[in-house]
């Protein structure tokens, strides 16, 4: 911006131009840069700094609201639902992002080979990754059933005895995990799948001739290469998995107890069900700070296995 | 209305007393008074909660338009979803409906205290507005306790009332030689003896999710003797009664409930106890319905139901309802009012006892013979209504932040049943509660 405010005023200048330089440049840049700012403001800016305002009162829905100071943090500090929510926040997300990441590889490298019916079983296996997130929960609701469910029958096939999948704290969040493995490992496989589409073919054949084993190979040339990709979607699935709400809502709403509760369901029931919005503010300015944390931390790590350093031309 | 003809099980009722009211509902002698199409051609928006109930509603809802020429429409969402939407709507002080149907035992004390409802004293008394028959003396105690403020103000009409009880399986205990239990020890006795993990059948199923547990907790609280709180509105979710709940809670849902109950709400357990592997099920009467229907029940015939144990104390059966109002910010507000007593009315009541969709809160329904005759539920069913009626006792307390209360209240139980102290977790829900009622009472 500032560049362009500089350069234009010589343009100007030279064309012999009456009015004051500084002056046409405001006029008719402005009218480009409002609707843009207008609607970053409205959509962004205001609700933000709303938020902020909130968290500082004392607000209830259907109440009056006084101004509190820092008290809503406070209370936060002190608060063990919020300290448990924020470490099954970070359980959670740790989970659905390795699981995806390992399984989607795998995925890329087996669907990167020529086998029949490739493209097809390609086509299937992305198919999870469209369906609603709410329908799907409900689905896997069923399928969990300690009863009724269709796992447990299936383990029972296999000699296995029944378990209470996402009906018990200790198994309940590897359980949500698992549906999240389901929908969104095709998402990490298409991401590698390009990555390795656009390794060259000449390492390897190098690698070859120096006597490299398969495993050689993809240790030192293949994960290397894919490096950045893996990176893109760790960032998107990060993403993703912090601010998961529908399936951990529609199948667990948070229970059994508060075994499932993450930051995001426990500011939902604190705002919405509770009705005291600056509480809720508060859990949300603390949460938005936290995913900026983890967001910086990965860009910084992006940073280090950037594409040129490994020699991918892009 | 013809739609009602077609139908013979019906017939019996329509040639009763009843048969009045549905010819009132056309405009004829007995509701001569009101003049139902004053406000035909105004428009209604309404806010309902989905439930067998405001299926019953909408399943007639033309026949509303067609008394009134008020045109209706409504929309019907899940509870826990309709509560919140319409508690937002009603803040910004420009809702989108006129009617809004509430749940009682969380929402009167929010709804009252924030001033949302229209006041009905006014339209129950003006004969233009109001059937003869409809007066306050026909609601029961509970629906009145419900339904007026403070001030003695009526501020909706008492919809339907939701006892709990305990549905059994008959079969399950001919096999061990059991009878339904009487107090809370024959009950535990009982459950215990039924359960056989290796068969896959388990005497007792109740609710352990969170929230939705409070009331299983709130049954075994009233027949210790205990309350939610004290005269002077202290909590008492600490003391030896409650704790003694908790334990009957834990015990029960530990030893004698399928695997997984802490993750049970009512429908996994409805759907358990249709497989006909459950002993007993606590829960409230509206769930009956599908029990005694082929196409989703293994236990059609074979369910008793039967009215909560009498514990050491006390024998009590917790009690919820529904109410039906006007928002305060409705511009037609007589209108809403006609099509709230029409959901209330004799005939709308009968319709929904009949199904057994619920249970009206009005004596006039309730009463009289002609419309039980027509209750498609098994007569134990109804008796089992009746007999909890008169051993009624609010399930929940009346304070604002009940969401809070049952999630609060509700993880402790929870908790049990992974192994945790009933009196340890009890004592620190309430601790956590405590601000939070004061700060609701305080703003």
């Amino acid at each position: 911006m500032t560049i362009l405010v500089e350069q234009q005023p010589a343009l100007i200048a030279d064309a012999n131009a009456a009015p004051p330089a500084r002056d046409i440049a405001r006029v008719s840049y402005w009218p480009f840069v409002l609707p843009a700012i207008v609607v970053v403001g409205s959509v962004i800016v205001f609700p933000w700094a709303f938020t902020l305002w909130m968290s500082l009162h004392e607000w209830r829905i259907g109440g009056a609201h006084s101004f509190v100071g820092l008290q809503n943090y406070l209370r936060l500090g002190t608060d063990p639902r919020f300290a448990e929510a924020a470490w099954h926040t970070l359980l959670y997300t740790a989970l659905a992002v390795v699981a995806p990441l390992l399984l989607g590889t795998l995925a890329a490298l087996i669907f990167n080979q020529r086998f029949p019916l490739r493209g097809l079983m390609r086509g299937v296996f992305v198919m999870p990754m469209m369906a609603t997130p709410v329908a799907i929960a409900l689905v896997w609701t069923m399928m969990f059933h300690p009863q009724l469910g269709v796992l447990n029958y299936l383990l029972s096939l296999v000699g296995i005895g029944p378990q209470a999948w996402v009906f018990h704290p200790a198994s309940v969040i590897p359980s949500l995990v698992l549906v999240e493995t389901w929908q969104w490992t095709p998402l990490v496989m298409l991401i590698v799948l390009g990555g390795l589409a656009a390794i060259p073919l000449e390492p390897y054949e190098s690698a070859e001739i120096d006597g490299a084993g398969a495993f050689q190979k993809f240790r030192y040339i293949t994960l290397p290469m894919i490096a950045p990709f893996l990176m893109v979607a760790v960032i998107i699935r990060t993403i993703d998995a912090l601010k998961s709400f529908d399936i951990i809502y529609a199948i667990t709403q948070g229970g059994p107890g508060t075994a499932s509760e993450t930051i995001n369901l426990y500011l939902y029931s604190v705002a919405f069900a509770y009705y005291d919005v600056g509480y809720g503010s508060a859990i949300a300015v603390v949460f938005f700070a936290l995913i900026i944390v983890l967001s910086l931390l990965l860009l910084y790590l992006r940073q280090r296995s950037k594409w040129a350093d490994i020699g991918v031309g892009v | 209305m013809f739609d009602v003809f077609r139908h013979p099980s019906r017939r019996a009722f329509l040639a009763g007393t009843t048969a009045a009211a549905a010819l009132g509902l056309s405009g004829r002698p007995a509701f001569a008074n009101v003049n139902w199409k004053k406000y035909a051609g105004t428009k209604l928006e309404v806010n309902l909660t989905k439930s067998p109930r405001s299926e019953n509603l909408q399943k007639y809802e033309k026949e509303f338009t067609e008394l009134t020429g008020i045109q209706v429409s409504s929309e019907a969402t899940p509870e826990q979803q309709q509560r919140q939407k319409a508690v937002i709507e009603l803040t910004s002080g420009r809702p989108s409906f006129d009617v809004i149907h509430m749940s009682y035992h969380v929402q009167k004390r929010q709804f009252e205290k924030a001033g949302w409802l229209a006041d009905l004293s006014g339209f129950m008394k003006d004969p233009s507005l109001t059937e003869a028959s409809l007066v306050e003396s026909d609601f029961s105690a509970a629906g009145l306790q419900y339904a007026k403020d403070e001030k003695g103000r009526m501020l909706s009409l008492p919809f339907s009332v939701d006892y709990w009880i305990i549905y059994w399986n008959k079969d399950l205990f001919a096999k061990k030689g059991l009878s339904y239990p009487e107090t809370f020890e024959d009950l535990v006795k009982a459950a215990e003896a039924l359960t056989d993990p290796k068969e896959g059948i388990y005497g007792f199923v109740a609710r352990g999710l969170k929230n939705a547990n409070v009331p299983v907790w709130s049954s075994f609280l009233h027949g210790f003797g205990g309350d939610f709180l004290d005269a002077s509105g202290n909590l008492l979710t600490d003391s030896p009664e409650a704790v003694e709940a908790a334990k009957l809670y834990q015990r029960l849902l530990t030893k004698a409930a399928p695997p997984g109950v802490a993750g049970f709400n009512w429908s996994e357990c409805q759907s358990a106890f249709l497989q006909g592997r459950i002993g007993m099920w606590l829960d409230g009467v509206g769930f009956a319905p599908p029990l005694e229907d082929p196409e989703k029940s293994r236990v059609v015939g074979k369910v008793g139901y039967g009215v909560m144990p009498k514990g050491p104390k006390a024998q009590a059966s917790a009690t919820f309802g529904d109410g039906i109002g006007v928002t305060a910010a409705s511009k037609n507000k007589e209108a809403a009012y006609l099509y709230c007593q029409w959901a209330v009315s004799k005939l709308m009541g009968a319709r929904l006892l009949q199904a057994g969709g619920g249970v009206p809160f009005r004596h006039s329904v309730l009463g009289d013979p002609e419309v039980r005759k027509g209750v498609k539920m098994p007569a134990a069913w109804t008796e089992a209504v009746a007999e909890s009626a008169k051993i009624s006792k609010l399930g929940l307390p009346v304070v604002i932040p009940v969401t809070e209360f049952r999630d609060i209240i509700g993880i402790a139980l929870t908790n049990t049943l992974s192994g945790a102290d009933p009196a340890a977790e009890l004592k620190k829900a309430t601790e956590q509660f405590k601000p939070v009622l004061e700060r609701s009472e305080k703003a």
